[in-house]
C-alpha cells in the first residue's frame, strides 16, 4: 500500500501535500495538549510497532503481496491524533531510509495510512462498543471489526488516487503519464486483496494485541476518557 | 518500567526476531513495481512515472536490503538491520519528544 514515486502525479501529491501538513501541525497540538507522560511508551511503541509489522509481507494466492498496517489498534489505544504521528514517523522512515514509499508520496501514504486508519478504526470500535464495560467481549470484536474496515478504507482510497492518474494526467496522445491503470482495475485490485485477506490480518492483529492489553492492564485502554471525549467531539464538529 | 509495557516491548523485540518471515512473500505487489516490471506489463514506462521514479535515491537501505549483496544471508542480516533501525528511529523519536511535552 505504500505508493512510490512516480505513480501519483503532482496533481494529487501536491494535494495531499497541502492536506496533510495542517493535520500534522494539529495533531501535534493535541498531542501536546493530551499526551500524559504514562502514554510515552506507548507512543514510542506504536511508531516501533507499526514499522516493523508492516515487513511481515505476506503472500497470498494470484502472486501479489502485502501487508497489515498496525494503524487499527494504534488509533483505539493511543487515540487518532496521536495515531496519526505514531504512524507518520513510521512512514516517513520507511519512504526516507528504505525507498519504500515515494517521498513525494509520503503525504498521500501517511493520509491513507496514518490518518483514515487511526480514524476509522477509533471510530468503528467506539461506535460499536457503546457503554460496553471495558473488558468486554464486544470490544474485542469492535476491535477486529474496526482493524478490517480501517484497512479496507485505506487500501480503497489508495486505489482511487492510483485509478484517478489516468484522468489527470496523458500526453497528447492520451497515453497516461503516471499510474496507467485507471479506476477499473485500480480499486477493485486494492480492494480484493484487501477485503479477502490483508484487512482480516489487521482485524486478528488488532484483536489480538487488543485483547492482551485487555487482559492485562485495561486501564491502558482508557482514552476515550471524559476530557478527551469533549475535545474528540469539537474536532469532529 | 511498568509490567504491561515491558511485555509489549518483549513482544516487539520478538516481531524484530521474526521479521526475516516477511521475506518469504517474493511476489510483487500492486502499485508498486519497479520501472521494468511496468515495461513487460505495458510495454512502455510511462513518461512522468519514468522521470519521477528516481526522485528519492539516497535512500541508505533501498528496499530493507545491502545494495549488490544477493546473498539470502544477506537479506536476512539486512532485514533485520532495517526493523532495529525503525523500531530505534522511531521509537526513539517518539519518546524523547513524547517526554518533552507529556504532562502527568
Amino acid at each position: 500500500m505504500h505508493i512510490p514515486d512516480g505513480y501519483l502525479g503532482p496533481y494529487t501529491y501536491i494535494a495531499m501535500w497541502i492536506i496533510m501538513i495542517p493535520i500534522w501541525l494539529y495533531a501535534g497540538q493535541r498531542l501536546s495538549r493530551e499526551l500524559r507522560t504514562r502514554q510515552v511508551p506507548l507512543l514510542a511503541l506504536a511508531a516501533a510497532f507499526s514499522f516493523v509489522i508492516m515487513m511481515f509481507n505476506m503472500p497470498i494466492p494470484g502472486g501479489s503481496t502485502g501487508h497489515a498496517v498496525g494503524g487499527a489498534i494504534i488509533g483505539i489505544v493511543l487515540g487518532p491524533w496521536a495515531g496519526v504521528i505514531a504512524i507518520s514517523v513510521a512512514l516517513i522512515l520507511q519512504a526516507l531510509i528504505f525507498g519504500d514509499g515515494g517521498v513525494t508520496a509520503i503525504a498521500a501514504n501517511c493520509f491513507n495510512m496514518a490518518v483514515v486508519m487511526p480514524f476509522a478504526a477509533f471510530y468503528v470500535y467506539k461506535i460499536i462498543s457503546g457503554s460496553s464495560e471495558i473488558t468486554s467481549n464486544k470490544r474485542v470484536a469492535a476491535s477486529a471489526i474496526a482493524g478490517y474496515v480501517s484497512l479496507t478504507l485505506a487500501a480503497g482510497l489508495t486505489g482511487f488516487m492510483f485509478g484517478i492518474q489516468p484522468l489527470l494526467h496523458t500526453d497528447e496522445a492520451g497515453i497516461p503519464l503516471y499510474m496507467p491503470y485507471g479506476l477499473n482495475v485500480a480499486l477493485p485490485a486494492m480492494l480484493a486483496e484487501h477485503v479477502f485477506f490483508f484487512s482480516f490480518v489487521e482485524a486478528a492483529v488488532t484483536a489480538l494485541i487488543f485483547v492482551y492489553i485487555q487482559k492485562t492492564d485495561p486501564s491502558l485502554l482508557m482514552y476515550d476518557r471524559p476530557t478527551s471525549k469533549r475535545l474528540a467531539k469539537g474536532a469532529a464538529a | 518500567m511498568e509490567k504491561s509495557i515491558r511485555n509489549l516491548v518483549i513482544g516487539l523485540l520478538l516481531l524484530v526476531v521474526l521479521v526475516p518471515l516477511g521475506l518469504l512473500a517474493t511476489g510483487e505487489t500492486f502499485g508498486e513495481w519497479g520501472n521494468e516490471e511496468i515495461e513487460e506489463k505495458l510495454g512502455y514506462v510511462p513518461q512522468g512515472l519514468k522521470e519521477l521514479s528516481t526522485f528519492w535515491e539516497r535512500a541508505p537501505l533501498p528496499d530493507y536490503a545491502f545494495e549488490g549483496d544477493e546473498s539470502s544471508r544477506g537479506a536476512v542480516i539486512a532485514y533485520i538491520l532495517s526493523a532495529v533501525i525503525g523500531v530505534v528511529l522511531g521509537g526513539g523519536v517518539l519518546y524523547l519528544l513524547g517526554r518533552r511535552i507529556a504532562k502527568d
